[in-house]
C-alpha cells in the first residue's frame, strides 16, 4: 500500500502541476484574484504530495520492500539504516525524486511565506515553477519511475554503489540539489518578470533571499563534494576539472555574479536587464548541470545509470526551458524600463567588473565542459580537456577578479573615488607585500607563482578587514565608539567581509597544497617504517575485519613526529561481496590545518602493502573558505532590513563610507 | 483502511486544494510594490539617525526612492480585480472531474495497486514449510554473508546450490567450505562436479585437478573417480576409462544409487565385460547394440563440435574433437575439425602453438 499511494501521490502532484502552471496564468491575464490565488493552494498541496512519495520512497527502502524495482536494484537489506536511507537519493530514480521534492519545497515555501509579493507577481512566479515541475514530473513517470513493482519479489537487493556508501552521500547531493533548484525561484520570477514586462528595485528585494538561500547551499553542496573526493576516492585530490563538478561550478559562477548584480539592482535600481538574463543563465546551468549527470552523456560516478530515451527527454527539457526562456527574454527585454546611471569608477562599476569576470571565467568552464562532447558528437573524435586547459584559462581571469574585490566595498555608489579607495587599502597591500617577500624568503624554490598567490589571497582577506576596519571607523574614534559602530553595522556587511575573507582564505589552501604537497608512494610491510615531510609511519600490522556487507582489509599506522608518538591512522580497503567490488578508505590526520593522508593500493604477494602516504599542508583550509563564504551568506540572508544604496552626491565630502 | 479508500482520500485533498482559493470571498490580496519604498525610506531616516549615512547623501536617497515610491503609487491605482465568475466555475468542473480522471488514468496506466506490500521483516518470518528453496537459500546466504568463515554453512549450501543450477555459486561454496572447514575428498569432489558443470560438462583441466587431489585424499572416492573416468574418455582413451570405471562398479555398494550412470558409462566406451549383472539397467545397456553405442557416442560428439562452433577458444576441446573423429574412424571429419580450430584460434597465437604440438602427438600433420 505504502509504495502505491507515493505513486499515485506523485501522479496527483503532476495533476496539480497542471492547474498550478495554467490556471494562475490566466488569472493574472485577466485580473481576477481568485484564479491568481489556486496558484499558492496548489504549491502548497503540490508540496504536500511530493512530500508523501518521497516519504513513501524512504519507507520502502528502510524496510527493504525488494517488490519495488527501485529498491531491490539499489538497497541491500544487511546495509546499515542510514545508508538505507541515503541510498533512496544514491540512484537515478530516487535522485529525480529528490529533485523535485525540493522544486516543490522552494514553491511551497514562496507560496507560504509571499505574504508581501504582488498578487500578480507571485501567482507568475508561481506558474513558472509549475511548469518546469510538470516537465520533471513527466520525466519521472514516464522514464524514470521509482515506484515501478516487481511481481515476484527477490529475497535480496542489488545493493548501493560502495563508493556511495559514505556519510557524504547523505549531505553533498541534498545540498547540491538545494542549490540548484533553489536557483529555479529566481528564474521563475525573472520570467514572471518578463511576462508582465515590469522590472523594478522592489523584485531585486523579494528574490534576494530566495538567491541567497540557493547560493549558500551550492558553496555548501560543491565544498562537501569536493572533500568528499578527496577522502573517498583516496587519490588525495580535491578538484579533478571532472565535466560533473564543472557542471555545479557553472551555476555557482553564474550565481555569484547574479548575487552582486542582484545588489545594484536593489540599491541602485540599475542593471536590470542584466540581472534578469544572469537569473536565467543561473538556472539553465543547473538544468544543463542536470542533462550532463542525469543522462547518462558523462559517465562518471555520478551516472547512475544511461539510458538513452532519458537523455532525449532531459535534452528536449533542456531545450524548452532554456530556449524558451531566452527567447521571451529577446522578445520582452527591450520592453523593459532601464534603470539609473553610474559612473565607470563606483560601486556599480566595480559590481560590473565582477560580473564580467566571473561571466567570463563561467563561459571558459562550459567551453572546456562541453567542447570535448561537441567534437565527439560532430566528428567521433574523443580528447579530454583537463587541469592545464583550465589553469590557464581560470586562472587568468580570477587574478584580476581577485585583485578588485578589496575596492569594491571601499568605493562609493553612483561615483566612487579609485585614488581614495586605494589609499585605505595601502595597510592590506602593504601586509600583502611582506607575505610575499617572507615566503619567497623562506622557501626559496618552488613554484615562484606559490608566493606571489598567497600574497594575492592575504591582500583580499586583509581588504575585506580593511573594509570592516573603515565601516566602524577603527583608530579613528575612540574604541569603545568603534566598537559600538560595529554591532550596528548590517549584518549584510559583517555577511560581506566574511564571504570575501573566505575567497582569500580558500586560494591560501589551494596554493599551499598544490605546492608544497608531499607525496610517498611505496610498499610497505609490518614493522616498516616510512617518512613523509617529518612524520614518521610505522605500519604495525595488516588485519581483516568483517562489517555489516563488507569485509575489509585494515593497516594499522602508528604515527610518530621526532620520536614521540602522535597517533594512529588506520587507512582500509573495503571489498563489497553483493556487487563485487571495493572501496580504499582513506585515514586522514588533522594537524592544525594540514593533514597526513594515507590510501591502500594492493597487497603485494610478500606479504607487503602498497601504500600512498601524502602530507598536505593547509589543505583544510581549502574547504574552510566556502564554509566562511556561506556563512557569510547566511549573516547576509539574516539580515531582513532593506537595502538602500545611499549615492554620493556630486560634490560630496569623503569623509564617511555610505552604509549598506 | 484500503488502498482505494486512501488513494480517495488523496485525491479528495488535491480537489479541495483547488477549489478553496474559488470558493473564498475576499481573497487575499498580496504585498505591495509601494511598500518597499515606504520602508527603505524609513530605512534612510534610521542611517541617518544613526550616523551611518552622512546628511547629503541620505538626502539623495531619499529623493531617488520618493521618485520611485511616486511611479509606483501610481501603477498600483489602476482597477486590480475583475472577478470572472464563469472561468471559476469552469476551473471548479476541471478540478472536479478532469483531475481525478487524469490521475486516476496515468495510476493504473503505470502503477500496479493489486500488489501488496513486501517488506523483508514481514517476509522473513514466513513459516520455513512454506517458504520455498530460493528463499531458503537467501536466508543462509545472509547469514554467511556475515559470517563468511562458517565453513559448515557453506558446506550444507554448496550441493543445493548445485543442485538449483547456480554453479559458479556453488564452486565458490565448496572452495569457502575447503577454506573454512578443512579439505575432504567429498568436497573438493563437488567442487570438481561444480567446475565441470559450469563447462557444460566438459572435465577441464582444472576440474580434473580436484578429483585428483579427492582421490589423493581418498582413493574410495566414488564421485571423483567417475568424473576421472569420464575425463580419460572425453580424451578418447576408452581403455582408460573403463580401467577405472570398472573398479569402481566393483566396489560400489549393491544399493549405490550411481551404480546404473558408471554401468551406461562403461557400456559406452564398450567394455562389455560388467561385473555385477544383477542390475537390469546395466543389462539392458549392455545389450545395446553396437550401432546404438556408436549413436550415442557420436552424439556426445556433436555436441562437443556445437560447443566449440560457439566458443572456438577452447584448444583442448579442439584437440579433444580431432581425436574423436580419429576414433571414430572419420578422418575426413578429423581433418575438417583441424581446419576449422585453426579458423577459430586466427589471433590467439599461443593456441596455435599448442594445437599443432596437440596434433603433432596425435600422429596427425602438423
Amino acid at each position: 500500500m505504502i509504495a502505491e499511494a507515493g505513486h499515485y501521490a506523485l501522479v496527483l502532484a503532476l495533476a496539480l502541476a497542471l492547474i498550478q502552471s495554467t490556471v494562475p496564468v490566466i488569472g493574472a491575464r485577466l485580473r481576477d484574484p481568485a484564479l491568481m490565488n489556486v496558484a499558492r493552494s496548489t504549491a502548497l498541496a503540490q508540496l504536500l504530495f511530493v512530500g508523501l512519495s518521497f516519504l513513501a520512497l524512504v519507507t520502502l527502502h528502510v524496510t527493504s520492500d525488494f517488490s519495488v524495482a527501485n529498491v531491490y536494484e539499489n538497497s541491500h537489506s544487511l546495509k546499515p539504516l542510514i545508508y538505507k536511507i541515503t541510498g533512496v537519493w544514491g540512484n537515478h530514480e530516487g535522485s529525480m525524486l529528490l529533485w523535485v521534492s525540493i522544486l516543490a519545497l522552494f514553491g511551497g515555501m514562496v507560496a507560504a511565506f509571499g505574504n508581501n509579493l504582488p498578487l500578480s507577481l507571485r501567482s507568475l512566479a508561481l506558474a513558472v515553477q509549475a511548469w518546469v515541475s510538470t516537465a520533471f514530473y513527466l520525466f519521472i513517470l514516464i522514464t524514470s519511475n521509482p515506484f515501478l513493482r516487481l511481481a515476484n519479489a527477490p529475497i535480496e537487493g542489488r545493493d548501493l554503489n560502495p563508493v556511495l556508501q559514505d556519510p557524504g552521500l547523505a549531505i553533498h547531493p541534498p545540498m547540491l540539489y538545494l542549490g540548484y533548484v533553489g536557483f529555479s525561484i529566481s528564474f521563475s520570477f525573472a520570467v514572471a518578470a518578463l511576462i508582465e514586462g515590469r522590472i523594478d528595485a522592489a523584485w531585486a528585494r523579494w528574490v534576494r533571499p530566495w538567491t541567497l538561500m540557493a547560493w549558500i547551499f551550492l558553496t555548501l553542496g560543491i565544498a562537501m563534494g569536493s572533500y568528499w573526493a578527496y577522502y573517498e576516492l583516496g587519490w588525495g585530490g580535491w578538484w579533478f576539472w571532472d565535466p560533473v563538478e564543472n557542471a555545479s561550478l557553472m551555476p555557482w559562477l553564474a550565481g555569484t555574479a547574479l548575487l552582486h548584480s542582484a545588489v545594484v539592482m536593489e540599491k541602485r535600481n540599475a542593471l536590470k536587464v542584466w540581472t534578469i538574463l544572469l537569473a536565467i543563465l543561473t538556472f539553465s546551468l543547473s538544468l544543463l548541470g542536470t542533462f550532463l549527470v542525469r543522462s547518462g552523456v558523462l559517465t562518471s560516478v555520478h551516472a547512475f545509470a544511461t539510458d538513452p530515451t532519458r537523455g532525449v527527454f532531459i535534452l528536449l527539457i533542456l531545450c524548452l526551458f532554456i530556449g524558451g526562456s531566452l527567447s521571451l527574454y529577446a522578445w520582452r527585454a527591450s520592453a523593459l524600463k532601464q534603470g539609473g546611471l553610474f559612473a565607470p569608477i563606483s560601486r556599480e562599476g566595480s559590481l560590473v567588473l565582477n560580473n564580467l569576470l566571473l561571466t567570463t571565467a563561467c563561459a571558459t568552464v562550459f567551453i572546456g565542459t562541453l567542447y570535448p562532447l561537441g567534437l565527439e558528437v560532430l566528428t567521433g573524435e574523443r580528447i579530454s580537456v583537463g587541469a592545464p586547459f583550465f589553469n590557464l584559462t581560470f586562472a587568468p581571469l580570477f587574478v584580476p577578479l581577485l585583485l578588485a574585490v578589496p575596492f569594491g566595498p571601499l568605493l562609493a555608489w553612483k561615483r566612487g573615488d579609485l585614488l581614495g579607495a586605494g589609499q585605505r587599502l595601502f595597510a592590506a597591500g602593504g601586509v600583502a607585500l611582506v607575505t610575499i617577500a617572507v615566503l619567497w624568503a623562506w622557501t626559496r624554490g618552488g613554484s615562484a607563482f606559490a608566493p606571489l598567490a598567497i600574497g594575492l589571497a592575504v591582500f583580499v582577506i586583509a581588504g575585506a578587514l580593511t573594509d570592516l576596519a573603515e565601516r566602524c571607523m577603527l583608530f579613528r574614534v575612540p574604541l569603545s565608539i568603534a566598537f559600538r559602530r560595529a554591532r550596528g553595522l548590517p549584518r549584510a556587511s559583517w555577511g560581506t567581509v566574511f564571504a570575501h575573507a573566505g575567497v582569500g582564505v580558500a586560494l591560501i589552501g589551494i596554493v599551499c597544497e598544490s605546492t608544497w604537497n608531499t607525496e610517498l608512494i611505496t610498499t610497505l610491510k609490518p614493522n616498516d617504517v616510512a617518512k613523509v615531510a617529518g612524520y614518521e609511519l610505522k605500519l604495525d600490522n595488516l588485519a581483516q575485519r568483517q562489517g555489516p556487507n563488507f569485509a575489509e582489509l585494515l593497516a594499522h599506522f602508528t604515527v610518530s613526529e621526532g620520536g614521540k608518538t602522535i597517533g594512529v591512522m588506520t587507512p582500509s580497503k573495503r571489498n563489497f561481496t553483493t556487487r563485487a567490488a571495493s572501496t580504499t578508505e582513506a585515514a586522514l590526520m588533522s594537524r592544525g590545518v594540514s593533514q597526513l593522508y594515507i590510501s591502500l593500493g594492493d597487497a603485494s604477494a610478500n606479504g607487503g602493502i602498497a601504500v600512498r602516504i601524502y602530507h598536505k599542508p593547509m589543505v583544510l583550509l581549502i574547504w574552510f573558505g566556502p564554509v566562511l563564504m556561506a556563512f557569510g551568506g547566511l549573516l547576509s540572508l539574516s539580515d531582513r532590513r532593506l537595502r538602500v544604496g545611499a549615492p554620493k552626491p556630486a560634490k560630496a565630502s569623503r569623509s564617511l563610507q555610505p552604509a549598506e | 483502511m484500503s488502498l482505494w479508500f486512501l488513494l480517495a482520500l488523496m485525491t479528495a485533498v488535491a480537489i479541495f486544494a483547488v477549489l478553496w482559493p474559488l470558493g473564498r470571498a475576499t481573497p487575499s490580496q498580496g504585498g505591495r510594490e509601494s511598500a518597499v519604498y515606504k520602508d527603505q525610506l524609513t530605512e534612510v531616516d534610521r542611517d541617518v539617525a544613526a550616523g551611518l549615512i552622512p546628511q547629503s547623501e541620505g538626502e539623495a536617497a531619499r529623493v531617488e526612492i520618493g521618485r520611485r515610491l511616486l511611479a509606483a503609487a501610481d501603477a498600483e491605482t489602476d482597477p486590480q480585480t475583475t472577478p470572472r465568475l464563469g472561468l471559476r466555475r469552469t476551473v471548479a468542473i476541471i478540478a472536479l472531474v478532469g483531475m481525478p480522471l487524469m490521475a486516476g488514468g496515468l495510476y493504473l496506466h503505470l502503477g500496479s495497486p493489486a500488489l501488496p506490500d513486501m517488506p523483508l521483516a514481514s517476509r522473513a518470518t514466513a513459516p520455513v514449510a512454506t517458504a520455498s528453496l530460493d528463499q531458503l537459500v537467501g536466508r543462509v546466504q545472509t547469514h554467511l554473508e556475515k559470517n563468511p568463515t562458517d565453513g559448515r554453512g557453506w558446506s550444507v549450501l554448496a550441493p543445493v546450490l548445485e543442485r538449483l543450477g547456480r554453479f559458479d555459486d556453488a564452486a565458490q561454496a565448496y572452495r569457502n567450505a575447503i577454506k573454512y572447514d578443512g579439505d575432504t575428498a567429498a568436497r573438493r569432489a563437488g567442487l570438481g562436479e561444480s567446475l565441470v558443470s559450469v563447462a557444460n560438462g566438459v572435465v577441464t583441466a582444472d576440474a580434473k585437478a580436484e578429483f585428483d587431489r579427492a582421490v589423493a585424499l581418498d582413493a574410495k572416492e566414488a564421485k571423483a573417480r567417475y568424473f576421472l573416468g569420464l575425463a580419460a574418455e572425453q580424451d578418447g582413451n576408452r581403455t582408460q576409462a573403463a580401467s577405472i570405471w570398472q573398479p569402481l562398479l566393483a566396489d560400489a555398494p549393491p544399493d549405490a544409487p550411481w551404480r546404473p550412470v558408471v554401468a551406461a558409462a562403461l557400456a559406452r566406451v564398450g567394455a562389455a565385460k560388467v561385473p555385477a549383472l544383477s542390475d537390469d539397467t546395466i543389462a539392458s545397456a549392455q545389450n545395446m547394440s553396437e550401432a546404438d553405442r556408436t549413436t550415442m557416442i557420436r552424439g556426445m560428439v556433436d555436441r562437443l563440435a556445437t560447443r566449440l562452433k560457439q566458443n572456438g577458444d577452447d584448444v583442448e576441446g579442439w584437440l579433444r574433437l580431432v581425436r574423436a573423429y580419429k576414433v571414430l574412424n572419420d578422418p575426413e571429419k578429423s581433418r575438417t575439425a583441424r581446419d576449422d580450430a585453426r579458423r577459430a584460434l586466427g589471433q590467439n597465437e599461443a593456441g596455435l602453438r599448442q594445437l599443432n604440438e596437440g596434433l603433432k602427438a596425435m600422429g596427425i600433420d602438423g
